[in-house]
């Protein structure tokens, strides 16, 4: 069965106890291509992320319903392990997070490590693998054996980017991944995802408008849990549908 | 200008007050330490180290017997106690969205401030009345006093761990049994050993519970359904005793006990040692 989309998301909700913070969402996510997730503080964007490789599930109280079809496959059928679900997903946090008692090598093996795999030769390869693809290998190959909080705030995004990319992930999803960054370390996230995007579906929340219209190939806006648009980048930058969504990009409320 | 002169001598004023607070607290911890050392140092000798408690009215003898029977209830007792406590300890930090929680932890701080007589007094209905006074009645009893320390302060040390590190390695894939024990185990290991290490030093020190639980003993270990001698005990048995060798064999024992648990927090401050 072949099909163009990574994710197909049917009639999703979510809540946080009696809380409904994600209404009836349909949506198509592009295999190989950027889709932000935009939209004011408080409209779901994190929650919708967070179903997609249901992380959403581990808060105590929270809810799900509807179908999420990853390749075809609803990952919220019964028989379907979110372990496995997880593994295919790279997920980066709004707040970098490496593992604080590990160094560098250890949090870019971690994945691998944590699962069993003990092969020093496959450990190394995946390690300078996933830590040139998250272009930090030059910065911190001398250092391997540092630990992972010793290094800048964007230098530790980008080593929990190749700690998720080292998993060999289909998808990678990415919370707000540069909202704890400066400019410069922002602007290097961003190249990187771009190039991710060659080989990985990326789907990114973000409340930076511009950074949404630079780094994805499509964008929805998510307003008080509803989807309110969705579609291509272009589209609903230049030639937004709902008015709601125009008010946002020009930045009237948000 | 008036304010920030006011504001600098009131900051002189508290950082006195709270200099003064800590050589308060210190002075009682050094006093008793040095007391210790200087009474219990002139006793030590090799006899005293390896030789049972003497009879009355004989010369010499020494704690050996003591320290054998110390360690091999303090070590019972924490292969009871420190899993549990663990275990539980795991239960109320990364399962706490059970309804059951909240009343663990209710009645882990009632345990926690139980008397330990009260619980001499369970083990001793429990086992002394089955199979005698004996090790296993003491460390029932031991373990007992251990597993809310243990609980609490494993508890504690867990939620330490960001939540980010948790959710980091869930979304890695990883199994959360796995996440517990590899990754959030890994930050919180010295809280952990902080909290056995003080669980073995209260029990180590307990008198009272030993005493109902396997009685003053004087000879050598002789099966754990047997009584042996205890350190805490012999403080206490001779210490008020008539008698000057006795009373300078109390001296030595407090030594030898607080050497004990010194040199055990030493040792397992060492190996939980952070790299980073």
């Amino acid at each position: 069965m072949f099909s163009p989309y990574k994710f197909e998301i049917e009639s999703l909700n979510a809540w946080f106890g009696s809380k409904h913070v994600l209404k009836n969402i349909n949506m198509k996510i592009k295999e190989k291509a950027v889709t932000a997730v935009i939209g004011p503080s408080g409209c779901g964007k994190t929650t919708f992320i967070r179903c997609l490789n249901r992380m959403h599930e581990i808060v105590p109280g929270a809810k799900v319903s509807g179908r999420v079809l990853f390749n075809g496959m609803d990952i919220y059928n019964e028989d379907v392990d979110p372990v496995q679900i997880r593994r295919k997903m790279g997920m980066v946090f709004q707040k970098p997070n490496p593992f604080p008692m590990m160094s560098i090598y250890d949090n870019a093996a971690a994945g691998l490590k944590l699962n069993g795999i003990r092969d020093k030769e496959k450990l190394d390869s995946v390690v300078e693998r996933s830590l040139k693809l998250a272009i930090l290998w030059d910065e911190v190959k001398d250092d391997l054996n540092k630990s992972g909080a010793s290094l800048s705030g964007g230098q530790q995004q980008r080593l929990c980017i190749a700690r998720a990319l080292a998993v060999e992930p289909e998808v990678m999803l990415m919370d707000e991944p540069c909202s704890a960054l400066d400019p410069i370390a922002t602007a290097k996230i961003e190249t990187l995802i771009r190039m991710l995007a060659e080989d990985y579906t990326v789907v990114i929340v973000t409340h930076n408008m511009q950074q949404a219209a630079r780094v994805s190939d499509f964008t929805a806006f998510l307003y008080l849990g509803e989807l309110i648009e969705f579609g291509s980048t272009k589209e609903i930058f230049e030639n937004p549908r709902s008015e709601l969504t125009e008010k946002y990009i020009t930045g009237e409320f948000g | 200008m008036a304010s920030y002169k006011m504001r600098k001598i009131k900051d002189r004023f508290m950082r006195i007050l709270v200099w003064l607070a800590l050589l308060m607290a210190l002075i009682p911890l050094f006093s008793i330490l040095g007391e210790v050392v200087l009474k219990g140092a002139s006793s030590i000798n090799l006899n005293f180290l390896t030789q049972p408690t003497p009879t009355v009215g004989e010369a010499g003898g020494g704690v050996a017997n003591a320290m054998q029977g110390t360690l091999l209830a303090v070590g019972l007792a924490s292969l009871i106690g420190v899993p549990i406590g663990l275990m539980s300890g795991i239960f109320l930090s990364e399962y706490s969205e059970t309804k059951l929680s909240p009343a663990v932890r209710f009645f882990n701080d009632v345990l926690n401030g139980f008397p330990s007589i009260v619980i001499g007094i369970f083990g001793y209905t429990i086992i002394v009345l089955s199979i005698g006074f004996s090790v296993i009645a003491a460390a029932f009893a031991l373990a007992i006093i251990m597993i809310p320390i243990v609980t609490r302060t494993t508890e504690e040390a867990l939620k330490l761990v960001p939540a980010t590190v948790r959710e980091a390695a869930i979304a890695l894939g990883v199994p959360r049994w796995k996440t517990i024990v590899s990754v959030v185990f890994s930050g919180a290991k010295k809280g952990i050993a902080t909290g056995i290490l003080l669980s073995l030093a209260r029990i180590a020190g307990e008198s009272a519970p030993v005493l109902v639980t396997m009685g003053y003993w004087r000879w050598w270990f002789a099966g754990l359904d047997k009584p042996v001698a205890n350190l805490a005990l012999n403080i206490y048995i001779f210490a008020i005793s008539p008698f000057e060798n006795w009373q300078a064999l109390a001296w030595g024992s407090a030594l030898v006990l607080v050497t004990l648990i010194l040199g055990t927090s030493v040792i397992v401050r060492i190996f939980t040692r952070e790299k980073y």
